[in-house]
């Protein structure tokens, strides 16, 4: 078992953070890539991206956002319990190299992912600018970690509750105004990375995303994440998951994504109701 | 059940008892329901006892099928599979899944005039037997000799080389990078062929001896060979399968409903989501399903989506009956099942709608021209004969790859053209020192029994390397 040693709640609670005890996965680890966690005998294979690692304690730290059945499962492991099996690191870390000036742009959960990459695309030397976003205040993280791992911070909500109000497009916009951005890189829901790119592709900025298509293995073995990128078929779980922001088919990647949504439902309903019997 | 007259070779074979169709084709219980007592003593005695076997010849392994048959047709069950076991690790998968009818039966002489002793039925017959009444009695192991070996990949090659070398006196770790152990045996071979607690029992059986089975290590990226080394591993054998799903590269592939039949049959074996929502791993319930390609994997999806619910379940294959790549039992099974072949029949782009799921596919008919470099007729298509096929669900079944995860971690081992490991044929030896490797991820997608025996053979060197040097 890989036992969860610490638990937070984040974003009145529909956002989880747990640190596990993997030692093997800490000591390998790098920034951008993830693990799949299957919590116990008949669960799901899920894949979650490394917040964070420890290679030191040996612990990987995970934050993700309660949307279905199994991350359902996920938040009701306390400390001390823990997961069935967790797999990785998998999939490609990303390439960090000194370019100059880089913008980071994360929403949702997608800023959880973002910080390691933009604590890693700074130490390499680069001035990095941070926009992340949510739809309200209370539901913002790491606030204070991006703070630390960026040169610049701009917050946004899409209720003006808090920093600027609207959307990280709009704030995007301006810094790459400002001129003389060399990267960007985005990762988010879908229609925000999507959204993302376009921006970035009139100012002809060179630009990556990290996607989250459905994956079973998560070794390249199934074909399940496959996404269309540049025209191509991709393995999001071996060729990514970081990919080129222009050349995504993002209308493909988000009609993928609702494959199993009818059955998820049902599943999602099936668990509430088993537990709150209880 | 045959009605036997009493002459050695001349009877019918004893049929083996099944399922219903109508029924099983809704389970996932095993089909064949296997041999009694007196079936197999039956069936035992119409081999001929031959002094040059044939049968021995087709069998990969060299299994003594005469000398295991003669003492199942004197009740001797034990000495049976003991016999068995000599060549051959896992007699209860390779008696239901070895494609007897171009290996061993196919050679056998009683099959010249009429249908050939029913070997594999035996020789699971065998193995079931001893796992009801056996006493579960471990073979004697070698003092320890100090060495450790890292296996890569508990397929059944993986397992052979295991066992053997457990045996030997070596200290073994099993690497695989599924959270469960068995390779093809438990992610792709459905229940209804090989039911998973057979396989189970096998590992325990391994598990038993000594050897320790780290699951959820991804060769390559949670540990590299050369880092396997430096925590102290002596030798390495890599048996990581055939685990790159081909498509067709055709128009609309990506289309929500179209997965490979690695992905369909992980979900329903691995996963086990044909209890869905009992267990949290969905799979797609077609109700028109195609499936392409003819071979095992092909017919295992294709009763899969049967057993899921399918009202209409096709295989669609762009040669003719004669080429299908499958064992005959199971395009026996499939038929049986009420799947329908949908023969010199070739896709060339799927149909969606505005959601992205598929709706069908258009195909071409072919027709079968000059021989190609497989022998085969090659089968070509027909000038304007398109016409279409209405599907929600499509399961791509034409065949697998080497994946590159490992080795493309692994630069110092040499690969051919294709992305296969090149090994030395008769040991299994790659171009890197001390890492031996079989299986499918040498010569491609294979069978079972050939993955043991390059399994054994790599074994047998590995012991030689431990005990006396490369
Ligand atoms: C490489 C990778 C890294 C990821 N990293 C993170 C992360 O760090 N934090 C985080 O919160 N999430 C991350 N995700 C998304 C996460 O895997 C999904 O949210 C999770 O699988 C949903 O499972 P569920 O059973 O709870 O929900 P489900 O019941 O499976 O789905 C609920 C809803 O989410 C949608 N959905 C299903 N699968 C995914 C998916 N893979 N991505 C997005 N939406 C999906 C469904 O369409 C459905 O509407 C990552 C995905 C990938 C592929
Ligand atoms: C659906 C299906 C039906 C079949 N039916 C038959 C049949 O009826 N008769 C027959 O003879 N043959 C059949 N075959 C073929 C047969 O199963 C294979 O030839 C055989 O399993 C190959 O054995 P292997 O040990 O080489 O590899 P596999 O059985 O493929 O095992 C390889 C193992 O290595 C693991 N692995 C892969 N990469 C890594 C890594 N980087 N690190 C750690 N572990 C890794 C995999 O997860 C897997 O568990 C069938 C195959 C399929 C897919
Ligand atoms: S191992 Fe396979 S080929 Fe050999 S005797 Fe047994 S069933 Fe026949
Ligand atoms: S060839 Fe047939 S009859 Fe002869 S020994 Fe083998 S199984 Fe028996
Ligand atoms: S998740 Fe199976 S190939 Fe990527």
């Amino acid at each position: 078992m890989f036992t969860i040693v610490k638990r937070e709640e984040m974003s009145q609670g529909t956002v989880i953070l747990n640190e596990i005890e993997a030692p093997l996965i800490a000591r390998k680890a790098k920034p951008g890539q993830f693990v799949i966690l299957k919590a116990n005998e008949d669960g799901e294979r899920i894949p979650l991206t490394m917040a964070d690692t420890n290679p030191e304690k040996g612990t990987i730290t995970i934050i993700y956002m309660v949307v279905g059945k199994s991350t359902a499962l996920f938040r009701d492991l306390k400390v001390g319990e823990g997961y069935q099996d967790v797999i990785g690191p998998l999939g490609k870390p990303t390439h960090l190299e000194k370019v100059g000036k880089v913008v980071c742009v994360g929403g949702g959960t997608g800023v959880a992912v973002l910080h390691p990459i933009t604590r890693g695309l700074k130490e390499v030397g680069n001035h990095v600018t941070c926009i992340i976003g949510a739809r309200n205040k209370g539901l913002l993280i790491l606030e204070e970690q991006m703070k630390a791992a960026s040169h610049e911070l701009k917050v946004c909500t899409d209720d003006g509750s808090y920093g600027h109000h609207g959307f990280v497009t709009e704030v995007l916009r301006e810094v790459l105004k400002a001129g003389d951005i060399k990267l960007a890189v985005a990762i988010g829901p879908v229609p925000m990375m999507k959204a993302v790119s376009a921006i970035t592709k009139e100012f002809n900025v060179e630009t990556l995303v990290s996607l989250n298509p459905i994956m079973v293995d998560g070794t390249g073995m199934c074909g399940g994440c496959r996404v269309t990128v540049g025209g191509e078929t991709k393995f999001a779980c071996v060729d990514g998951p970081e990919f080129d922001g222009h050349k995504v088919d993002y209308d493909e990647l988000i009609l993928r994504l609702r494959a199993y949504q009818e059955d998820e439902r049902s599943s999602h309903n099936h668990y509430c109701n088993l537990r709150d019997a209880k | 059940m045959s009605e036997s007259d009493g002459k050695k070779g001349q009877s019918s074979r004893v049929a083996m008892p099944e399922q219903d169709p109508k029924i099983r084709a809704r389970n996932f219980l095993e089909v064949p329901t296997g041999y009694t007592v007196k079936m197999a003593q039956e069936e035992a005695s119409r081999c001929l006892q031959c002094k040059k076997p044939g049968c021995v010849e087709g069998c990969p392994v060299g299994v003594d099928i005469p000398g295991f048959i003669d003492l199942i047709a004197h009740g001797d069950f034990t000495g049976a599979i003991r016999n068995l076991w000599k060549k051959n690790a896992l007699p209860a998968v390779c008696g239901r899944v070895c494609p007897q009818e171009s290996q061993c039966e196919g050679k056998c002489i009683v099959g010249k005039k009429g249908q050939p002793v029913a070997i594999g039925n035996l020789e699971r017959f065998c193995a079931d037997y001893e796992r009801e009444h056996g006493q579960g009695e471990l073979p004697p192991k070698a003092g320890p000799t100090g060495k450790r070996v890292a296996v890569v990949g508990s397929g059944p090659s993986g397992l052979t080389v295991a066992g053997d070398l457990i045996v030997k006196g070596h200290d073994v770790t099993i690497f695989e990078a599924f959270h469960k152990p068995g390779g093809v045996l438990v992610y792709g071979i459905p229940e209804f062929r090989l039911p998973k607690a057979i396989v189970a029992q096998e590992v325990n059986f391994l598990e038993r001896l000594g050897v320790k089975i780290e699951c959820n290590a991804v060769v390559g990226r949670t540990v590299s060979l050369d880092e396997l080394f430096e925590q102290g591993y002596d030798a390495i054998y890599v048996g990581v399968g055939a685990g790159l799903p081909k498509f067709m590269n055709i128009p609309g592939e990506n289309l929500v409903g179209i997965l490979s039949a690695n992905e369909y049959l992980t979900r329903a074996n691995l996963m086990k989501a044909y209890k869905y929502p009992e267990v949290d791993t969905p799979i797609p319930r077609g109700k028109n399903v195609v499936v392409l390609g003819a071979g095992n994997v092909a017919m295992d999806s294709a009763r899969t989506a049967m057993r899921l619910g399918a009202e209409t379940v096709k295989i669609v294959y762009r040669r003719s009956r004669e080429e299908m790549p499958a064992r005959h039992a199971e395009i026996h099974h499939a038929e049986e099942e009420g799947i329908e072949l949908c023969l010199l029949t070739n896709p060339t782009r799927y149909l969606g709608d505005a959601n992205g799921r598929l709706t069908g596919m258009e195909c071409l008919r072919m027709e079968l021209g000059e021989p190609d470099s497989s022998g085969r007729r090659r089968p070509v298509a027909v000038k304007g004969s398109e016409f279409e096929i209405a599907c929600d669900l499509c399961i791509v079944a034409v065949g697998s790859g080497a994946n590159p995860l490992l080795t493309s971690e692994t630069p110092d081992m040499k690969l051919n053209k294709w992305g296969n490991v090149v090994a030395d044929e008769r040991n299994g030896k790659t171009s890197k020192k001390a890492v031996w490797a079989g299986g499918d991820i040498v010569t491609g997608a294979a069978t079972v029994i050939l993955a043991m025996g390059a399994g054994r053979a790599a074994a047998n060197s590995m012991h030689d390397y431990l005990t006396l040097g490369w």
